[in-house]
Parts: structure tokens; C-alpha cells; sequence
């Protein structure tokens, strides 16, 4: 059951063959087991989870489920879901309570699903380990010395160790997808625009988006179609009709499915820097699309390789200007002692935040101070419409683009926890989809040396349910998404 | 030295909205502390702004009013700095592209029409409130008003006095009322102006260093402060001293200018395009749109003035300069040609007359009042009232002005309670100007045979003067139309008086 | 554009970040380190290049100027922080929020 896709599990709960509360369960008893050594989660209440699934099943009763009515599904913390203790990984916020809902939860809420908790990820979702939270690390549930990717790490062990059904994260520069690549399961984020990030906790606004990570493409499909919307309450939440991202993943049977579907490959993401195994992976992979009809196209995309330079300007920039109303005045951290309203200032900040996200800040605040405007964020800004046009550019020679999602498999914890600009390379393939407003995806593709490894899928805007069947038609040929790690249970303590 | 002050203004225009710049809170004035501070206006994590499209709209009244370029596409800017008042540690507000251009706004110093450049408007927030005092070492704050839509009216450095800032400041005051963008009112904060001042010798075209008046709310201490300021920093200049730039609030109590605090840091606001809100197109059939619901501008009305109402330019522009004066006089004259109509009066008659009080002791009673016309209370129908008996001759002007206290009165009871909240007392109604007058006695005396009563005795009893008349010396008739006059106690009608006494002293 | 002690203190300081003198010293190395990645943007020749703020080229939307919010402060003020300093008390009084005073 616990590997049984939503579709399945939707059938199961429809046909009365299992409660929610039954299915909640199974998972919460999961999460007993194993959250305590993987750290997937930081807050759970099961009071409040078993209310939802107990409400489910009166639903469900009542013949008024929706797809993925009574189904757990655990919440990036970065979303604030009224009553819930909301953090976002921060110590600034260890003892928030939102007091309202995310317009992500209240569509999950609308729709019936269960809120399983509230899942781990690096601070403020800076980070690609999630070695930055506060509340410590997360293991790789494939191996338990290895980080699991981030920031959305905490999603990204709960659906690899399926302690949830699925979950929900939000990806700034890769935040989903290179986590997907590294516990080897199905992450998407969608153009920005579509997911409305109202009680998304900021990071970078110009960049951040919600999305689904779950097991496989057609999982995904189901819970963008609750995800998705127009929400007046988000000036950039895009007014367009609604979509069923499901329609199109049946048509994706027979011999060659992908007949006549152009996919072009970068040369720039099978440069330096790539690991030989994950190369590998990437490429049969790529074969296996070739057999479904595809036809192979090289691209190029020669600005790419300045999307990181160009993202560690604009996303600390946003960050430090989004990061400045935690000041300890209204909610949030106030540290216990200070001298007057500048040092209450400068000490909350100081204890509240940990190192990655003052650093970020400061980069942020230095680019955009007096005489450096110009030099670092107009520049940057510029770039980024480069590196968007360069897409725009190969989306007339093909139909999707398809590479690695990150350079490597997952690495050891403290591995690169001491050198940032190391770190900030784990994303060098997802961020300029971030920096042009695109869709992309991570699939799970195949393994070495025992890992997880993802593949990409870079789609035009709007193009979600094309790469949905793309990624679906692999899928039905495959099974990279339904492995599952073996756990091992951990001796309890005494 | 001769010095020359050079004074620019900042005017922060609260607009009038329901709701705040970016959320649906109320902005209502005076709730209890925080209660219309929403999750936006208290800046909770994950909270976004959208928007109003009132704010929007009362913007581009004013860049028409103001015959500014508006621009097709404006963009709101993050101006960064922490402050207790200002919740997300920047303010929403408006940097490179802002919504109004450049505009122009004509005041009237004396006889003299001057024009100020206006260099930009922009929508921004405003910031909530600190209280001190309360608590020992404390400050409390009060969220209600941050977000609150402001309009920030920015002037090149054109004024030369207080006289001038202060007339640019009541000019600006009357048209954002005018056009119903803000209630103007200062005491509440809704119109607080920010004045730069700097001093150069007189010749100089090399600006001097400014020093910048914050938040003052009344025009009294707006001549005041400037007045103080200016005196000090050419004293300060004269002493060998130099001036430092500076931000400076007035003392009512003290009538002094004083640099706050000196900040530790020169401010470094990082501003950079808000990356939650999108570019802000205004389309021309938009700005068209919002053309046909606004009252007649200033221009049109002195155009109007003249052509329709037959007052002479300078007369025209002086009504303008106030267009609530203008289209009070507007009221008036229409008020008072209906009540003639079937009479020998013509509406350029009508027009001379309500001109001839509105800019007499109508302006001298609004002045020492120092309130804006439009709540002053005396509606054109009363005051054409009043006028009609002057022009049809029933009273003398002078017998006008004993019943206008009176009038004035009724009004200052109507304002009175109305700031109360509180009904007006019956006794307190614009009565009847005509029982009035029965009242007062003021009628005048138009019978010509009562009228020869009295010139003949006032002949009788001033030989002296007839004579002189007589031996050609004009004057003394005035001297004989005034004595006719006092002996009637004034009711006597003056032009009959001047007619008989003429044919008479002709004999 | 190379950084010292000085502007990490002062970029802090503008931050409203405490900073001590070991932490500033990591903090110019680390910083150094990542200036060093975005300075290969300067050899980019991006004249007349139009500045992109938004993925997407659409415009600002209106919001109708209707009340839609009601009275939440007791909700919002129960999440106050605690006033500090040996208090033990919220940072809330009478409905406001407190702070050290504001000196102006």
C-alpha cells in the first residue's frame, strides 16, 4: 500500500477498501518508526492529521470525494497551514504558529487530502542539503550518510521513504528537483505564475514556486491539478483557464507513443563537471526515449553557465529585502536580552538566523547597496534576460530539453557544508529554468554506484501536461519510480 | 549679504480609499490600535500585496489635474530600512517609473501668478504609528495605518518664500480636495507637507545645502518653520558657520526649527523593483476613462469665469486660485440670477455682485476662520439670498453688512456641531434673510417724498456746504449725500438720494 | 571589487545583523569566495540588454477597493514575540506592539 500510486489509493478509498484514517495511520506508524534517524519531519500532530482523515472518510461517505480526497500528504514547511507550527526551517520561526492558511494547503484542504506535517528543509530554503535547517539534518533514506538534496529535503526522504503519500515543495533554484535527482523520485516545478505563492513563506519572489514531488508523473499530474489555479491574492498568480493535467497520460500507451517528439540536448549540461555515472544514467535514458520515437536534437543554451553567477545576485537580493520583517517586533525570534531598539534589532537577527541565510542576506544587502546596483543586480537582471532567450531560442528547434538535474548522486553530509560556492554548483542545471520562469522536472532514471539518479525535462511555458506525458510514456516503459529504498530500522534508543 | 531662500515641497496626500494600498483592511481613522492591521499590514511571513485600483484612479486624476505626463507604464520600487513603523522592513513605494510625470500647478502671490514645476507624484504606503510614553522606556505600535495609500507630490525648487510655499501648499490642498482624491484633512494626518529649504546669496545660481522640515500639518506652522528656518541658516551662514544637511522638525511651542538625531549612518535605502507586484500599464482609454468622471479644472473654470460670467481676468484668476471659492461664487451667481429672473437683471449683474462679496467679507470671514470653504457652512442659496435684497435695493450694502454677522454665525453653530456629531438647534437654521431685515429695520427707505423730507432738511441745516457746492467745489455733494444718509440711518435708498438731491441743489 | 572587515561590519550593520570580529573575518572569506563566482558576469557584454524583473511579460492586476479583512489582532498578537529581558511577558500592551523606545 505504501508504494500504491494516488491513483490507486484513490480507488482503494472510493471502493471502501480502506479508510482514510486506516491509510493515515499506516503512515503516521511509518513516520513513528523511522522519522526519529531520517528527520523528515518537524512537526507532526497527529490530533489534527486524524481530524482531517476522519472528515475525509465522512466525505468520501458521503460520495463527495474529489481525486485525492482522504490521501495523506505531508507539507513542506515553508507553507503556513493555520495552526501549525510554521518555521520554515528557522530558528526564527521555531515558535510560529501560523494563523492562516497558504493558499497551497487551503487547495489541499478544499480537496480533502490529509496534512500528514510539517517536513524538514534547509533554512528559508537556502540551501541544497538541507544541512541548513535548524532543526538538523535529513537522511538520504537510500543511505543514511548522505544528505538527501534541499532545500525541500525533508519532502524529498518522506516520499523516497514513503512515510506519505506524496508531498508538496517549492523550488527557488532547484529546491525540488535536485532533491528529486537524489532520492530518486518524480519532483516538478511548474512555470512560474501557476502555482500561487501566497503563504509561501519568501525566499527569492521573482523565483520561488510550488510544485509536487511524488513517486511518479501521473501522481504529480494529480496533485498540480489541485495546486494550480489563479488566486487573486498574488499580483503574479497567472489568470488562465483551468487545466486537467491528467488528460493527456493515457494516449501515452502502444509502440511509440512519442512519435515525432523532438528533444533537444544541451551540450552545455554534458560538459565539465558532469559525473561520469550520472552521464551514463542520463544517456540511457535518453536511448530509452529515442525507442519510444523520440527524435534527438543538439542544442545549445551558451548563457546557461552564467545562471549561477546571475542567481547568487538576484535570489540573496530578494532574500535580504523579503528576510527584513523578521525583526523580533510582531512575531518570531526576539532575543531575551538588548539594550535599546538597535541592539533588540541586530541580536534577533544575529540568534534567529544561521549562517547560510546571514550570508545570503549579506550578499543580497551588499549588491543592491549604494554604487553597486548597477555593477551586480542591473547586470544580473540583464543576464537573466539572456539566459531566457536562449531557451526561447532552442524551443523552435524542439519540443523539450532533456539533461541531468544535478552533476552528481547524493554526497555525504558535510561533504561541502563548509564551502558555499561548492554547494551552489549542486544547481547548476536547475537554475535557469528558475531565472526564466519555465517548467521543469526530475524523473528518476536509474542508479549508480547505488544512488538515485534524475533526469531532467525543461519544458516551454505552460507545457506541464506535455511534459507530464513524456515523463508518464518513460514511466510505463520503466520502473526507476516505483524502487524503493530498503530501510533499516533503527535500533530504539533507550 | 542679500540672501535668497530656496524652498522645495514633498506632499505625502492620503488618498481617499476604503482600503489600504495592498490588502482590503479598512483605513478608517481613528480604531483602536491594530484592529484593521490585517495580515499584510502586519507583514506576516508568506503574505503578498495586491493592488487598489482606487489608489490607482485618484493618481491619475491628479496628473490630469496637474496637466502631467502620465506615464503607460509605472513600477513600484522596495525602498529598504528597518524601522518599528514599518513592518517588512521596506516600503512599498515608487522609485524610477513613477505613476505622474511632470505637471505644473499656478498659485496667485498678490496680483502676481506664479508657476510651480511639479517633478513627479508617486503611490506609495504609508508607515504605521509609534506611541510614546505609555510604558517607561517604551514605545508601542500601532499597525492601523501602515499600508495606507499615499500620494507623494514632489516639487522642483521653485518657491522663494513662506508666502509662496504656503500659497503652492493651499492651491494643492483645494485641488486634491477638489478632484476628491483626499479629504484634506490635516489634523488627521491626511495632508502633511515635508519642505526643503536651503539659502544662497541673492545672484547665485549654485543651490545651497537643504535642510528638510518634516510632517508639518497646519499652514500656520508650515510660515512659521520656514520663516525660523530660513532666518537660521542665514545667521548660521553669516556667523561663519556652515549648514549640514539635515532632517529638522518644528516646534510648535518653542517656533523653532531642530535636527533630529543625527542618523549613524548615511541611509542607504537599496531600492529595487518589487519583485511581488508587476509593471502598472495605464492605457490611454483608461486615463480617458477616468477623464469623464472629474469636475471642471481649474483651467476650463477661469475660462468659464470670463466668458460666462463676464468677471474680468484678474478677477477670474484670483476666484480660481481657490476652486472651491470658484465654484461656490459659481453657486451663488447662478443661485441669485434664478431669484431675479423675472426682474431687469442680467446674469453678468447677478455675477458682479455675488463676485463683489465672495472676494469682500466672504474671503475676510473665511481667512479668519483659516478653514477651508468647503466646510464652511453658508450654503450659495442663503447667501443669494442676501444678495438679492441688496441688488434689488430693498437694503443698502452697508445694511447687508449688519445682518452678515448674523449669518456667519449660523454658520460657525452648523460647523460646531457638526464636528460634534450633533443636530443643528432650530434657532440655528439659515432662516430668513428677509424677516431679518424687517427685523433689523434695515429696509431701505425708497419712497421719494420721504426721501425729499429728509434731503430738505439737511439742506436747511447746511447752508455752509450748498454754498460751497455751489461755488463749484463737487465734493461737498458727497459730504451732502452723507448727511442724507445718516439722517435716514441709512435706509434711505443712495441713488435715489443722489438723483433728488441733485435736482434739488440744481435750483 | 574586493571587501574588507569594514564593509562586512557596516553591510551588517545595514543588515541589522550582530557581528563579531571572528565572524566577520569567516564572513569575508566566504563572501570573497562567492563574489569571486559572480564576477564572471562582468565579462558579459550586456549593453541595450533590457533588465528582467519578470519571467512573465504581464501587467499589474487591480484589486477593488472593497473591506475584506476583519478585526484579527487577538489572533495575531498571541504569536508576539516575548517582551525580553528577564520579563517573561509578551511584547503586547493595550493592542500594541512594544519595543525599546523609538528615540527621534
Amino acid at each position: 500500500m505504501i508504494n500504491s500510486s494516488l491513483k490507486q489509493l484513490s480507488q482503494m478509498l472510493a471502493k471502501k477498501e480502506i479508510s482514510s484514517v486506516e491509510l493515515t495511520q499506516t503512515f503516521l506508524s511509518r513516520i513513528n518508526q523511522f522519522n526519529p534517524s531520517i528527520n523528515a519531519f518537524i512537526t507532526l500532530d497527529e490530533a489534527k492529521t486524524l481530524t482531517q482523515a476522519k472528515a475525509a472518510d465522512v466525505r468520501i461517505a458521503a460520495g463527495k470525494a474529489e481525486a485525492l480526497t482522504g490521501i495523506p500528504f505531508a507539507q513542506k514547511d515553508i507553507f503556513c497551514a493555520k495552526g501549525w507550527q510554521t518555521t520554515c526551517g528557522s530558528k526564527m520561526l521555531a515558535n510560529f504558529i501560523a494563523p492562516y492558511d497558504a493558499h497551497v494547503i487551503s487547495q489541499f484542504d478544499a480537496a480533502g487530502a490529509v496534512n500528514l506535517g510539517k517536513t524538514n528543509m534547509d533554512e528559508f530554503a537556502m540551501g541544497s542539503s538541507n544541512e541548513t535547517s535548524y532543526f538538523g539534518g535529513v537522511k538520504n533514506p537510500w543511505d543514511f550518510e548522505r544528505v538527501p538534496g534541499g532545500s525541500s529535503g525533508g519532502s524529498a526522504a518522506a516520499v523516497a521513504a514513503r512515510l506519505c503519500a506524496a508531498a508538496t515543495g517549492t523550488d527557488t533554484g532547484g529546491s525540488i528537483r535536485q532533491p528529486a535527482s537524489l532520492c530518486g523520485f518524480t519532483g516538478l516545478k511548474p512555470t512560474y505564475g501557476l502555482v500561487s505563492r501566497y503563504g509561501m513563506i519568501a525566499f527569492a519572489s521573482s523565483l520561488d514556486q510550488a510544485g509536487p514531488m511524488a513517486k511518479s508523473a501521473e501522481d504529480c499530474s494529480m496533485m498540480l491539478n489541485v495546486m494550480a489555479g489563479f488566486d487573486e491574492r498574488d499580483s503574479t498568480s497567472l489568470n488562465r483557464p483551468k487545466e486537467d493535467y491528467t488528460r493527456g497520460l493515457v494516449s501515452m500507451q502502444g509502440d511509440k507513443p512519442l512519435k515525432g517528439l523532438r528533444i533537444g540536448l544541451p551540450k552545455e549540461y554534458f560538459a565539465e563537471g558532469l559525473d561520469a555515472g550520472v552521464a551514463k544514467v542520463v544517456q540511457d535514458a535518453i536511448a530509452e526515449y529515442k525507442k519510444l520515437g523520440a527524435e534527438i536534437i543538439d542544442i545549445s543554451l551558451p548563457n546557461s553557465k552564467l545562471s549561477i553567477p546571475v542567481y547568487y545576485v538576484l535570489a540573496p537580493a530578494e532574500a535580504s529585502s523579503n528576510l527584513s520583517r523578521y525583526d523580533g517586533v510582531r512575531y518570531g525570534h526576539r532575543a531575551e536580552k538588548y539594550t535599546d531598539l538597535m541592539d533588540m534589532y541586530c541580536k534577533s537577527r544575529a540568534e534567529g538566523f544561521g549562517a547560510e541565510v546571514k550570508r545570503r542576506i549579506l550578499i543580497g544587502t551588499y549588491v543592491l547597496s549604494a554604487g553597486y546596483y548597477d555593477a551586480y543586480y542591473l547586470k544580473a537582471q540583464q543576464i537573466r534576460r539572456l539566459i531566457a532567450d536562449d531557451f526561447v531560442q532552442a524551443f523552435k528547434k524542439c519540443d523539450i530539453i532533456m539533461g541531468p538535474t544535478a552533476p552528481s548522486t547524493a554526497f555525504k553530509a558535510g561533504e561541502k557544508a563548509d564551502d558555499p560556492v561548492a554547494m551552489y554548483l549542486q544547481d547548476v542545471y536547475t537554475i535557469a529554468t528558475n531565472l526564466a520562469g519555465l517548467p521543469g522536472m526530475s524523473i528518476p532514471a536509474g542508479f549508480s554506484n547505488g544512488l538515485p539518479v534524475g533526469l531532467q525535462l525543461m519544458g516551454n511555458y505552460f507545457d506541464e501536461a506535455r511534459m507530464l506525458d513524456i515523463a508518464h510514456a518513460y514511466q510505463q516503459v520503466t520502473d526507476w519510480h516505483v524502487r524503493m529504498p530498503e530501510l533499516k530500522i533503527p535500533e530504539v534508543a533507550a | 549679504m542679500e540672501w535668497e531662500v530656496v524652498i522645495g515641497l514633498e506632499t505625502h496626500t492620503q488618498l481617499k480609499t476604503n482600503t489600504k494600498i495592498f490588502s482590503g483592511a479598512s483605513i478608517k481613522y481613528g480604531a483602536e490600535p491594530n484592529t484593521q492591521a490585517d495580515e499584510v499590514s502586519i507583514a506576516l511571513p508568506g503574505v503578498l500585496p495586491v493592488l487598489n485600483k482606487k489608489a490607482v484612479e485618484c493618481a491619475i486624476k491628479f496628473g490630469l489635474a496637474i496637466n502631467a505626463e502620465i506615464p503607460p507604464r509605472s513600477v513600484f520600487a522596495r525602498k529598504n530600512y528597518f524601522y518599528p513603523d514599518l513592518p517588512k522592513g521596506y516600503q512599498i513605494s515608487q522609485y524610477e517609473l513613477p505613476i505622474v510625470g511632470k505637471g505644473k500647478l499656478t498659485i496667485q502671490i498678490g496680483e502676481q501668478e506664479k508657476t510651480i514645476n511639479i517633478t513627479r507624484a508617486h503611490l506609495e504606503e504609508d508607515a504605521g504609528k509609534s506611541v510614546h510614553g505609555a510604558i517607561e522606556g517604551m514605545s508601542g505600535i500601532d499597525l492601523n495605518r501602515a499600508g495606507t495609500p499615499l500620494l507623494e507630490i514632489v516639487t522642483e525648487p521653485d518657491m522663494r518664500s513662506a508666502a509662496e510655499a504656503v500659497a503652492y501648499a493651499k492651491k494643492l490642498h483645494e485641488l486634491v480636495q477638489w478632484i476628491d482624491i483626499c479629504d484634506g484633512n490635516m489634523q488627521e494626518g491626511s495632508f502633511r507637507c515635508d519642505v526643503n529649504v536651503s539659502v544662497r546669496p541673492k545672484g547665485s545660481e549654485k543651490l545651497g545645502t537643504r535642510r528638510e522640515i518634516k510632517n508639518l500639518n497646519s499652514f500656520k506652522f508650515m510660515t512659521q518653520a520656514i520663516e525660523y528656518e530660513t532666518r537660521w541658516q542665514i545667521e548660521t551662514l553669516e556667523d561663519g558657520g556652515k549648514i549640514e544637511q539635515a532632517t529638522v522638525l518644528f516646534n510648535p511651542d518653542t517656533g523653532e526649527t531642530k535636527a533630529m538625531r543625527s542618523k549613524e549612518e548615511a541611509n542607504d535605502y537599496r531600492y529595487f523593483p518589487d519583485p511581488d507586484l508587476l509593471p502598472l500599464e495605464i492605457t490611454e482609454s483608461y486615463i480617458a476613462n477616468v477623464k469623464t468622471g472629474m469636475p471642471q479644472l481649474p483651467e476650463a473654470m477661469k475660462t468659464e469665469l470670463e466668458q460666462r460670467y463676464g468677471l474680468s481676468s484678474y478677477d477670474s484668476s484670483t476666484l480660481t486660485n481657490s476652486i472651491a471659492k470658484a465654484i461656490y461664487f459659481k453657486e451663488v451667481a447662478d443661485e441669485l440670477y434664478e431669484l431675479c429672473n423675472s426682474s431687469d437683471y442680467s446674469a453678468k449683474d447677478c455675477a458682479k455682485i455675488a463676485n463683489s462679496w465672495i472676494s469682500g467679507e466672504f474671503s475676510t470671514a473665511l481667512n479668519s476662520r483659516d478653514i477651508p470653504i468647503l466646510k464652511f457652512g453658508l450654503s450659495a442659496k442663503w447667501l443669494a439670498s442676501l444678495l438679492i435684497r441688496i441688488l434689488d435695493g430693498t437694503i443698502s450694502r452697508s445694511g447687508a453688512k449688519a445682518i452678515w454677522p448674523g449669518m456667519l454665525a449660523v454658520a460657525d453653530a452648523k460647523r460646531e456641531a457638526h464636528l460634534k456629531g450633533q443636530d443643528i438647534p432650530e434657532e440655528k437654521q439659515e432662516f430668513s434673510v428677509d424677516k431679518l431685515i424687517e427685523k433689523a429695520g434695515l429696509k431701505q427707505v425708497s419712497d421719494s417724498g420721504a426721501i425729499e423730507v429728509i434731503i430738505d432738511e439737511v439742506l436747511a441745516a447746511n447752508a455752509a456746504m450748498v454754498a460751497e457746492y455751489k461755488s463749484g467745489k463737487e465734493k461737498a455733494f458727497n459730504g451732502l449725500v452723507g448727511q442724507c444718509m445718516k439722517a435716514s440711518k441709512g435706509k434711505a435708498n443712495p441713488a435715489q438720494v443722489n438723483e433728488i438731491l441733485k435736482k434739488k441743489l440744481a435750483n | 571589487m574586493a571587501l574588507n572587515i569594514t564593509d562586512i561590519k557596516s553591510i551588517a550593520h545595514l543588515a541589522r545583523i550582530e557581528i563579531n570580529e571572528q565572524e566577520a573575518a569567516t564572513t569575508l572569506t566566504k563572501l570573497s569566495g562567492i563574489l569571486g563566482l559572480i564576477e564572471q558576469m562582468q565579462a558579459v557584454d550586456t549593453k541595450d540588454i533590457t533588465p528582467m524583473s519578470h519571467s512573465q511579460n504581464v501587467v499589474q492586476r487591480l484589486r477593488e477597493d472593497v473591506v475584506t479583512q476583519t478585526n484579527q489582532r487577538e489572533e495575531f498578537q498571541k504569536i508576539a514575540p516575548i517582551l525580553g529581558n528577564g520579563s517573561g511577558l509578551p511584547a503586547v500592551q493595550d493592542g500594541l506592539y512594544l519595543v525599546p523606545q523609538v528615540i527621534e
